[in-house]
């Protein structure tokens, strides 16, 4: 598969802390990778360099082929790149309407499309963003970032606070989105679902990828994920009980 | 939802009954012989405040120094009229103009230095520079004396700016309704709808893809240019222009016409310059030396209850009467 994403050798973080430390990987087109790692290894920090909101100190980040690395958050989109952020960043003083028409661009994502995954946006379309349910916030994040028609959309832990059954309709339309040849990153800190959805997965440590394998194998390997995540129970099926 | 919160919801899409309401009702006050002079201030005042809520209610930029740009505004019309042209479309053009360059000038000071305290530093600095600029050239605006002797031609060549006001009122009105229509079709565009994601979360918009600060830098620059158009009307339905233009009060009076209208909605300047105007105008028939302290009492109430609750609240007290 053609390649999409480059990161080499980057290093980034807040002010003078570097969180993210020499790291490297790639992504091709349509190619879904997850992000795991406990709490505060940098899962974020990565998401947000590729999106340009953090203060670089080395390496690049370069997409089809461009190097972006010096290009501001905004332009970065514009070449490809869509972000749904943990807080999900609804903006509340704009209809579900308007928060998805606001930054629309041009390609096959309109809001129709929208509308036909998460018909749920169509049923709200008049409220106010702040209205809206954590399910339908998460769906809205979502939907925004289509609009943007990225090549690549970062999931910053999507199923955060969300009911399991919301959880498998996010997972259901982020595999239609895969299938539409849209790559995704998927930063989670619980395996379960997210190496269902994806094809490769990497785990973070203080800001160093420390495990990369195939998410099917990933899956079944117990010892990493209880040396590197600590809960290997969580890429059970829900209801089963850990061996 | 409150009107106000509907309006603001469907600015881009169909006019709210309200709407057609408060601007026939406009149109209609041209009828009201005798009150022109007065309804004429509050248009221009309303233009005003409106290009204050374009910035403050859209883009959340605070100002304390909004009056630089009508004072410019002001100045740049009556120069042109004693010079150049007396025609007044020219001069309120040129005007225009003039305030939207200086806004675009001073536009990234207010962009790069993003919080509020600086934003409220700089803008104030600029309306003190403007004022003491206006004053130390005074071979060109008249210094502390003020621009005299300005004349302006009949509008469309027909109609004569008359001592009753009424052809001022009309002339400041269509101008207001211009810009209103502009303003309502920007904020409702895609190019609105960005602005108020930057006021929501500027981070969060720029990663989403919204050009941060060049957004910020064109609305300043129209919200200059509102406010110049503004100050053109007052130089010239008053034919006189001085220092007064671009003091600090005029900014202070912007805000405060927000307060009473609220902001973010368009119509708050235009609401909150009527109830300002007519406030200002019956509390000082009733007390000619205390009015400003009835007005600062109402002031107070207005942002400590909520604007939204005193209607809510004689409401009620009239259920139970």
């Amino acid at each position: 598969m053609a390649e999409l994403l480059r990161v080499t050798a980057l290093s980034a973080g807040y002010g003078d802390l570097r969180v993210i430390r020499d790291l490297s990987l790639s992504l091709a087109r349509a190619e879904a990778l997850a992000v795991l790692g406990r709490n505060g290894v940098g899962k974020t920090t990565l998401v947000e360099s590729l999106v340009g909101l953090t203060r670089r100190f080395a390496g690049t980040v370069a997409l089809d082929g461009r190097d972006i690395s010096a290009r501001p958050p905004e332009a970065r989109v514009r070449a490809g790149i869509g972000w749904v952020p943990q807080s999900r960043g609804i903006f509340r003083s704009l209809t579900v309407r308007q928060n998805l028409t606001a930054t629309a661009r041009p390609g096959p994502w309109t809001l129709d499309r929208v509308h036909e995954m998460f018909p749920r946006l169509a049923e709200r379309g008049g409220h106010m963003g702040d209205q809206l349910s954590g399910g339908e916030q998460q769906m809205l994040a979502i939907g925004r970032a289509m609009m943007l028609n990225p090549s690549v959309l970062l999931l910053d832990e999507p199923t955060e606070g969300l009911a399991p059954v919301i959880v498998d309709r996010l997972f259901a339309a982020l595999g239609q989105l895969r299938q539409e040849g849209v790559a995704l990153i998927v930063v989670e800190q619980h395996a379960r679902g997210v190496l269902d959805l994806t094809d490769r997965a990497v785990i973070l440590d203080r800001g160093r990828i420390v495990h990369e394998a195939p998410s099917a194998e990933l899956r079944h390997d117990t010892a990493a994920l209880e040396a590197h995540l600590g809960v290997a129970s969580a890429v059970l099926p829900r209801g089963a009980a850990a061996p | 939802m409150t009107t106000a919160a509907q309006v603001r919801a469907a600015l881009s899409r169909r006019w709210h009954p309200a709407e057609w309401l408060f601007w026939a009702a406009a149109a209609g006050s041209l009828l009201l012989s005798g009150h022109h002079l007065l309804l004429t201030e509050i248009a221009i005042l309303a233009l005003f405040a409106l290009s204050l809520d374009l910035i403050l209610g859209f883009a959340g930029i605070v100002s304390l120094g909004h009056g630089a740009f009508f004072g410019l505004g002001a100045y740049v019309a009556g120069i042109v009229a004693l010079r150049w042209t007396a025609e007044p479309l020219s001069g309120l053009a040129i005007a225009t103009a003039a305030s939207a360059a200086l806004g675009l000038l001073t536009a990234p000071l207010l962009v790069r230095r993003a919080t509020d305290l600086s934003r409220l530093m700089v803008t104030l600095g600029i309306a003190m520079l403007v004022v003491e600029g206006a004053n130390r050239l005074s071979w060109l605006t008249g210094g502390a004396d003020g621009l005299q002797g300005i004349l302006i031609d009949p509008l469309l060549g027909r109609f004569e700016f008359d001592l009753a006001g009424r052809t001022g009122h009309a002339y400041a009105l269509a101008v207001l309704a211009v810009l209103f229509l502009i303003a309502r079709w920007l904020m409702g565009s895609g190019f609105g709808l960005s602005l108020q994601a930057i006021r929501d979360n500027p981070l969060r918009a720029q990663a989403i893809g919204i050009p941060v600060e060049r957004r910020l830098v064109a609305v300043c620059t129209l919200a200059a240019a509102y406010a110049g158009a503004a100050g053109a009307l007052i130089a010239q339905t008053t034919m006189f222009v001085s220092l007064d233009a671009a003091a600090l009060h005029r900014s202070a009076e912007a805000l405060i016409v927000l307060v009473l209208g609220g902001t973010g909605w368009l119509y708050g300047g235009l609401v909150g310059a009527l109830a300002f105007k007519l406030l200002q105008d019956a509390l000082s028939a009733l007390t000619p030396h205390y009015w400003q302290f009835w007005m600062g009492l109402i002031l107070v109430a207005v942002v400590l209850v909520g604007r939204d609750r005193i209607p809510a609240g004689l409401d009620r007290l009239r259920g139970r009467g």
